[in-house]
């Protein structure tokens, strides 16, 4: 599954890339932060038929990070939910592509982009889940930035209390939120301390590393708790001059940004 | 009417395995009857309403049909964004129901004055907002919003309300209904909702027989033919709620009537009365009844300008 993976991880980075940059879109940073977690899922762990993204069986996943949107539209894309040309729509005038995600666009289960949300709603579809003793797993992705929203504590503390081991959350740890690091604006840290006191199953992961990101959010091997995988990630990972990079989190590339992006993600595949 | 609330929607539970109810920490000596009947479709998410409105817009997606049960403002103003972003956008069968409308909690203070959530919710697309005015209307209501898909929010009063119906009324959505109207054609009528209804029929009976009185146990939205030939038909009338001016029921009332005469189907506006709360803050601990009294919701003043 890893060549597979990092090969569609490198087609969802130059989708987002060809997006941002034609429709002068943000959010680049958070988007090639998120990009192998998204394509380790895609690419073969999620139970999930393209052509019936409704179907009762699948797993869910409930993607936080909207204003990521970029990332999770190019995954979908690239994985058969719809056509790549639909992209080419994006932020269009009437076009469901809008620049945070939009639950109008098949496979997506929930639209985001005011923060908070997506957790509270997984844990309900995992307790139904639970109580109906389904057999589909239910996924949430959020960004670090976002736990500094109070609601995602209210359903951090909820989950385990039920006991809900048909959840896994992922942590988009990439250090740099909105208007500065996490570490200066908010400090999450022990984020994987704080899991643990709250009764999460907690394992950290290179957020970058695809046979450890397969291995952590695997559905085998749970025990009476929701997983937590905080996946350890770089901004702008791809990239070398976006990287790490708050400036990235609203930038466009231009032209010239354009094409030395691409033959670094064209180059880094050959590598 | 809390209890009537929950008789009818167990009555609804045992026959839609759908039903599914939340509570946020709170309905003690209310909830028991359902939890102990339907254990594996309730549950205690803690005083966390956000999530809760969350928790249920998930469940909502699989399936189920979710109330959520709190009181006072904490259901609506506390987790807004929630109700508008998650449930309202998605069409989410999520029934948020309040108890404790108005200044039911009066002496709890500011804190527990439920006084502006119908016009916050009003403005929020899909939303279906109500009041009844009576617990043979929360009845109706509570089977209505079971059997309806989509958004709905229930404001109830407390305990103890007086039946002025003496069968749950047939409602469809939208719909207003007679609670006295007068064999021989009055010229003046109170449109109140919730538990203000109870209080109009109250005064009316004692004080002015001659005015008609129509509970609005729908705020949002209310039917527009119904509205039209109310408004044909009386040259005055008074609106009555328990809520802020700005927003509230009284400007539902207005606003559509007012769309009804730029539209060409009503040829002329009664004269309109809005009680209401004055837009302020009251600090001072009292009953339900003295709040009402202090803050002006009273028929008097207008009644007596009527003669």
């Amino acid at each position: 599954m890893t060549d597979s993976t990092t090969d569609l991880a490198r087609r969802i980075r130059l989708q987002c890339l060809h997006m941002c940059h034609t429709k002068r879109a943000s959010h680049l940073g958070g988007a090639f932060s998120v990009a192998d977690v998204l394509a380790v899922l895609y690419g073969g762990l999620l139970t999930a038929d393209p052509k019936q993204p409704r179907a009762p069986q699948r797993d869910r996943v409930f993607y936080s990070k909207g204003h990521a949107c970029t990332a999770l539209y190019a995954t979908l894309a690239e994985t058969g939910y719809y056509d790549q040309s639909e992209l080419d729509t994006f932020t269009d005038n009437g076009s469901y592509f809008t620049s945070h995600v939009n639950h109008k666009v098949p496979g997506v289960e929930l639209s985001t982009g005011s923060l908070g949300h997506a957790l509270s709603v997984a844990a309900g579809v995992a307790l139904a889940g639970k109580r109906r003793q389904a057999a589909w797993h239910t996924y949430a992705i959020v960004s670090d930035g976002e736990l500094d929203e109070g609601s995602n504590w209210e359903a951090i503390l909820f989950a385990p209390h039920h006991r809900l081991d048909n959840l896994t959350l992922v942590v988009d740890y990439n250090k740099i939120q909105s208007f500065g690091s996490t570490a200066e604006v908010l400090n999450l840290d022990p984020l994987a301390d704080k899991f643990k006191a709250f009764n999460w199953e907690t394992i950290e992961v290179d957020g970058h590393d695809h046979a450890a990101l397969a291995a952590a959010l695997s559905k085998q091997g749970r025990s009476g708790k929701p997983r937590v995988v905080i996946a350890h990630t770089v901004k702008g990972k791809g990239v070398s001059f976006m990287e790490h990079q708050l400036a990235w989190h609203y930038k466009s590339p231009d032209a010239a940004q354009f094409a030395a992006a691409r033959a670094e993600l064209l180059q880094e595949d050959q590598a | 009417m809390r209890n009537s609330f929950i008789t009818t929607l167990m009555a609804q539970a045992a026959r839609d395995e759908r039903i599914f109810l939340l509570c946020g920490d709170l309905g003690y000596s209310v909830l028991e009857p359902f939890a102990e009947a339907y254990p594996e479709r309730f549950l205690n998410v803690g005083i966390a309403e956000q999530n809760m409105v969350g928790l249920a817009t998930g469940l909502s997606m699989e399936g189920y049909t979710v109330f959520c049960y709190s009181i006072g403002n904490f259901p609506t103003l506390r987790a807004m964004e929630q109700i508008r972003y998650d449930v309202a956008y998605h069409e989410a069968n999520v029934k948020i129901i309040a108890v404790g409308g108005g200044y039911a909690y009066g002496p709890l203070s500011t804190s527990h004055h439920t006084t502006e959530e119908l016009g916050m919710l009003r403005t929020i697309p899909g939303m279906v907002v109500t009041a009844p005015g009576d617990p043979a209307e929360v009845d109706a209501m509570t089977a209505f919003i079971a059997q309806h898909r989509g958004p709905c929010y229930m404001r109830l009063n407390k305990a103890g309300e007086a039946r002025l119906h003496a069968q749950p009324p047939a409602l469809k959505l939208g719909d207003i209904v007679p609670v006295r109207v007068a064999a021989g054609g009055a010229s003046a009528a109170v449109f109140a909702t919730g538990d203000m209804v109870g209080y109009a029929a109250r005064y009316l009976a004692q004080h002015a027989p001659h005015i008609d009185l129509y509970s609005f146990p729908f705020v949002n939205p209310i039917d527009r033919a119904q509205l039209a030939a109310l408004a044909a038909r009386y040259r005055h009338v008074a609106t009555l709620e328990e809520h802020q001016a700005n927003g509230g029921f009284g400007s539902a009332v207005l606003e559509r009537l007012h769309d009804l005469l730029s539209d060409g189907e009503l040829a002329a506006l009664p004269a309109i009365r809005r009680i209401a709360i004055p837009n302020a803050f009251i600090s001072s601990a009292g009953s339900q009844d003295f709040l009402r009294e202090k803050m002006g919701l009273q028929l008097n003043g207008w009644h007596a300008s009527l003669s």
